[in-house]
């Protein structure tokens, strides 16, 4: 028997009546057509699946749909504020962090969610992590330089919204060095 | 792609009261309890199991708590996540040892949706709460509509993906008491890939007497290297009344691999496994004593 489902997927309500055994997955690429979000292991292993539920990391491969009723979530289509990208996918471009691209909608998610809670983190701590993320050509190091470059833009867009208003010329300059990457070292 | 091919009935409580009633009218049924689901989905992906009702008490909220208190203990609702166990500030501050090995269950997503009774249900040989939780002497209360009873760590599983809960029956909380004074625990499990299930995993718990010289207690659990996790208590029984050392801990391993009964598989056989649960029951035990002593 169908069953409702009420969701908020990147700020936009849907309503749907689903059969109990769908997966989130299933919602988010099959009925929502958002095929950002991969599925590669099937088995809970690989987190290319990852999406963002009430603020936490999870895996969308392995959560019942009806599970998520009445929350809020954010897949990798959310991110980008129009064209400008998320300062987290552009510091994965402008460090190299991917090659086939295949797992990088669930790092940029992972990532995303580690950074809301830990906004400055060690490269150990990003590595703990991570370490659910499987990656099968680029190697971990370019992803994790990416995520603290990453942290550090959103770092700089942090501190600008809390900078004076007669220095906001100069503010802007930093926030579009930021966004663009041009200057991320 | 992988989906849940059969259909299921699905059943949603959102109080204890309402779960425990679901249970007691299906408990003939061919039901599975679903939490995080964390095993289960991939178990029904995988078409290992297909029941015709799925309880679902993911959204018992009165379940979901990790309380302290310095006469009861650490009580942990049905509901925790790995990630709220492992994030838990009173926890990280009484039995670190917890948090520590959460840090180590599967990865972060896994940890953020999944619980630690639905792992402990799932009863899998190497669960990760296993050993540690019969170190510290927990106790598993496990209720149906009518009576609640409590269970020892140990005696919770019972074989393969099984354990004492009956139909009409749900985990409901664990409990752990407050550690005695001159305590130390330690866990570590070996794994080929990290967050993976262990080949061999141990816990163990040392208590020392005033002069932290003698173990007055020890309490050991070890993972992975049988049908279910497993207390070592001619170990135990190695080091309790003796000063311990490393010769003692290393008498206390041999005794151990005795105890234990694992099985082989593609990623290491029974010898193997054996061989490894000795090594890191010296590790560990050493850890633990530190621990004790500095406690």
């Amino acid at each position: 028997m169908k069953r409702e489902l009420n969701i908020v997927v990147n700020g936009e309500s849907y309503n749907f009546f689903i059969e109990p055994k769908t997966l989130l997955v299933q919602v988010l690429r099959e009925m929502l057509g958002l095929r950002g979000t991969h599925q590669a292991c099937d088995s809970s292993s690989c987190a290319a699946c990852t999406v963002i539920v009430d603020g936490k990391a999870v895996k969308s491969c392995s959560i019942l749909a009806l599970q998520v009723n009445g929350k809020q979530v954010t897949t990798i289509e959310g991110l980008a504020d129009g064209t400008n990208l998320h300062p987290i996918q552009q510091a994965f471009i402008d460090n190299w962090a991917f090659q086939c691209g295949f797992c990088t909608s669930g790092q940029i998610m992972g990532a995303k969610a580690f950074l809301d809670e830990n906004p400055n983190p060690t490269r150990e701590e990003i590595q703990a992590a991570m370490d659910g993320h499987l990656c099968r050509c680029t190697g971990y190091n370019m992803i994790n330089e990416a995520i603290r470059d990453a942290a550090k833009r959103l770092q700089a867009l942090e501190a600008a919204k809390k900078v004076p208003a007669q220095r906001a010329p100069q503010v802007q300059k930093w926030m579009q060095t930021a966004k663009s990457g041009k200057g991320a070292a | 792609m992988k989906t849940i091919t059969t259909d299921f009935e699905y059943l949603p409580a959102t109080t204890v009261e309402e779960a425990l009633d679901l249970l007691s009218q299906h408990k003939d049924d061919d039901y599975k309890v679903i939490a995080g689901g964390q095993s289960l989905n991939t178990a029904m992906k995988h078409r290992l199991i297909a029941p015709e009702f799925i309880i679902d008490i993911k959204g018992l909220s009165d379940l979901d708590y990790i309380k302290f208190d310095d006469q009861e203990g650490l009580k942990i609702g049905a509901l925790a996540t790995h990630r709220s166990l492992e994030k838990s500030p009173i926890v990280r501050e009484k039995y670190p040892v917890l948090c520590e090995m959460e840090e180590n269950v599967a990865s972060v997503e896994t940890r953020n949706w999944g619980t630690v009774a639905g792992d402990l249900c799932n009863a899998d040989p190497a669960v990760d709460p296993g050993p540690p939780l019969i170190a510290l002497d927990a106790k598993m209360k496990v209720a149906s509509k009518d009576e609640e009873r409590t269970v020892d760590a140990e005696e919770f599983a019972l074989d393969f993906f099984e354990t004492v809960v009956q139909p009409g029956e749900m985990l409901k909380e664990i409990q752990i008491p407050v550690l005695p004074p001159n305590t130390g625990a330690y866990f570590t499990k070996y794994s080929q890939i990290h967050g993976d299930y262990a080949l061999a995993s141990v816990a163990v718990s040392i208590t020392l007497d005033k002069k932290k010289e003698a173990c007055t207690n020890a309490r050991i659990g070890l993972g992975g290297v049988g049908v279910k996790p497993i207390r070592a208590k001619k170990a135990e029984e190695v080091l309790k009344g003796k000063k311990i050392t490393e010769a003692l801990l290393a008498e206390a391993a041999e005794v151990a691999k005795t105890e234990i009964s694992p099985v082989s598989g593609i990623e290491g056989s029974a010898d193997y496994k054996r061989e490894l649960a000795g090594t890191l029951l010296k590790r560990v035990g050493k850890e633990a004593l530190a621990r004790a002593q500095k406690a």
